[in-house]
């Protein structure tokens, strides 16, 4: 595990270690020395193209994970967020966050297993997506869809508050901030499984039959 | 959904024709041309100038070699790539004509495209790729420094894992450009995404790697650092040219045989973790609901799938003989070894033929010969088996397994056998038959 505080401390200390290699005039044997052992390919680089990526430079990128790790500073609340919401989604997601251009974002639960061949099921935030992290990420980087990576981060926490909030998920007073989030359990959490195939399938006669084929001309 | 506009190929080609003979009786000579270049390239379809026709093209001289020149297809060629008629065209895809395909490769003008915030313009010179993360060493490379490193070139299909959707219930996109159109295969050039990992030192508790494009949309998917290690390419090539601003000029990553929307275009990160991030991409899309409402997740690799691209939908068999059957295979888990195909909707099989040489996670072309009596309808369908000994499955086995789970429960990775039936006046259509 590795915390946002450790990465950057790593970055640092291979800074060091690259002025402490440089001053011995043995490039890669100070990384050696100040690296753990959990380091692979520590030794000299085979080419060295490039330039070191500082701490400022990479501050304006954060994906987090789902326990948190990564996410910006800062907070919002439902309230902000539902004027924010007006401002900037309303037009794609709708009145009632019922969805238009962009995705539906609330409702649906209940309707995953669907035995209907005539009604899809309702895949929205609040009956799909595993983790509230991923609504940040999502909101930062990529929306609104005509001005993306626009919004500040507490105005993503305070949409994040909202529509979680209509999600009937968190409570309508409620402060989202990084914690929160992280500690948020979507309705979905459990409902994902891992790559089943290759699959074995059943031998063709003992599987659905169709043929639509289409009458010849008169 | 089925908003999808195809172009009869007969009718497109009929007015073609027209247009063409009416340019070669108004504007017989070059000199007349060049006078009226603005009214004559707005009637070139797109990719091509419209030139005048000589009645014997071996009694004049053509049109004198440009000093310096990119080039266009010729004038008579009309085939384009098609947008499904998404409600945005920020967010949308375009299919490839395969229908008009010829050999493996896909020219890059007819590449599908798949872009969830339109295709962002990159100038290279401002480019930076930036890697970080579980790293001994995070470092950031401009486009020259990246083709700095020692290169590689491989001819690679890529394949959009909603390939097909709209196929699941019914048979409804009328052609293969609109049921098969997002897969193409290109030559793609870069480095070794393993070259760069090893430069910056990956540390013994990664597992993961986050690929970000630099668009709009900041795509983001998380791949294994198995798979990254293995063979994926940072890719700045594409058919022996830069890459095209809609593939992700002027970088993208390459996954070889994972769902298209993995290939990361307009790469600006690669972030090295020990836990997938769960992305929007990889959580809410590209995911598919079982029968019990549970949904697969991280369904990397596109399984072994064909197509017939002639005879296909929307096409017309003038007359009863010979016609050459051919269509296209590929398996992102290795090498196709064999293509069957049936002309009586999977009664009986023969091998086709594979053009050589057969590539590993690459389209590979099959023919068959086949004498067509003009009189009873036909069901020809296509099967493919890779080197994995995987069989090309029907529909009826993929949805035994999977279920339909309703319109668009199911809508990724559907590569069931596809068939199309002549029917005895020759008119070709998209049908199930399974």
């Amino acid at each position: 595990m590795s915390t946002t505080t450790e990465r950057r401390a790593s970055v640092a200390a291979a800074a060091v270690a690259v002025l402490l290699a440089a001053c011995a005039g043995a490039p890669g044997s100070g990384e050696r020395s100040l690296m753990s052992d959990n380091v692979d390919a520590a030794g000299t680089p085979a080419y060295g193209f490039g330039q070191p990526a500082s701490d400022a430079e990479l501050a304006r990128f954060y994906s987090s994970l789902p326990d948190g790790r990564d996410l910006p500073k800062g907070s919002g609340t439902v309230t902000q967020g539902k004027a924010i919401y007006e401002a900037q989604c309303v037009a794609c997601h709708g009145d009632n966050l019922q969805g238009g251009l962009g995705d539906r974002l609330i409702g649906g639960r209940g309707t995953l297993v669907n035995g209907d061949p005539a009604k899809a099921p309702v895949k929205t935030v609040e009956s799909y997506w595993p983790y509230a992290t991923t609504l940040f990420d999502y909101i930062k980087r990529a929306m609104p869809l005509t001005a993306p990576d626009t919004l500040s981060d507490d105005e993503v926490y305070a949409l994040c508050a909202y529509i979680l909030s209509r999600a009937y998920v968190i409570r309508p007073d409620a402060t989202i901030d990084a914690k929160a989030l992280a500690a948020v359990r979507m309705p979905n959490r459990d409902g994902f499984i891992s790559d089943v195939r290759p699959e074995k399938f059943p031998p063709v006669s003992q599987t659905p039959h169709r043929t639509s084929t289409i009458p010849p001309p008169k | 959904m089925s908003s999808f506009d195809n172009r009869h190929e007969r009718a497109a080609s009929s007015s073609a024709d027209a247009r063409r003979r009416f340019i070669g009786r108004g504007l017989g000579l070059a000199g007349a041309a060049a006078s009226l270049p603005f009214a004559s390239r707005a009637a070139a379809p797109a990719g091509a100038v419209e030139r005048p026709v000589a009645d014997d093209p071996a009694k004049v001289p053509g049109y004198p070699l440009d000093d310096e020149s990119y080039g266009a297809r010729s004038q008579f060629e009309t085939e384009v790539r098609q947008r499904y008629k998404t409600a945005t065209p920020l967010s949308s895809w375009t299919f490839t004509p395969l229908q008009e395909s010829l050999g493996i490769v896909t020219p890059s003008g007819l590449f599908f495209e798949r872009s969830h915030a339109g295709t962002a313009v990159i100038d290279p010179r401002r480019h930076t790729l930036f890697v970080h993360g579980l790293v001994a060493r995070p470092r950031k490379y401009t486009m020259r420094d990246v083709k700095r490193f020692p290169s590689i070139s491989r001819l690679l299909f890529l394949e959009c894992s909603g390939n097909g959707l709209t196929e699941w219930s019914k048979p409804t996109l009328p052609t293969v450009q609109g049921t098969h159109g997002l897969t193409s295969t290109a030559e793609w050039t870069g480095v070794p995404l393993a070259t760069i990992l090893k430069e910056v030192g990956v540390r013994s508790n990664a597992r993961w790697l986050l690929a970000e494009g630099g668009d709009g949309a900041a795509m983001t998917r998380s791949i294994p650092i198995e798979k990254a290690m293995k063979d994926c390419i940072l890719a700045y090539g594409q058919n022996g040219e830069a890459l095209r601003p809609e593939q992700g000029y002027p970088l993208r990553l390459l996954v070889p045989g994972f769902e298209g929307n993995m290939n990361i275009k307009w790469l600006r990160r690669l972030e090295i973790s020990d836990a997938p991030f769960m992305t929007r991409e990889e959580t809410s899309k590209y995911t598919d609901i079982r029968p019990d409402g549970k949904a697969v997740q991280f369904s990397f690799e596109m399984e072994a799938k064909s197509v017939i691209t002639s005879p296909s939908g929307g096409m017309q068999l003038e007359q009863p003989g010979f016609h050459e059957i051919t269509g296209l295979a590929w398996s992102g888990r290795g090498t196709i070894r064999r293509v069957d195909v049936s002309v009586d909707g999977g009664g009986t099989w023969r091998e086709a033929a594979l053009q050589q040489p057969v590539l590993p996670i690459c389209h590979t072309r099959f023919r068959l010969p086949w004498q067509w009596d003009g009189k009873a309808a036909a069901v020809l369908q296509s099967r493919c088996v890779d080197d994995t000994g995987y069989v090309q499955p029907t529909l009826g086995q993929i949805i035994a397994l999977r279920g339909l789970n309703g319109p668009l429960g199911s809508i990724y990775h559907l590569n069931a056998i596809q068939s199309w039936q002549v029917a005895n006046d020759g008119r070709v259509s998209n049908v199930h038959h399974y």
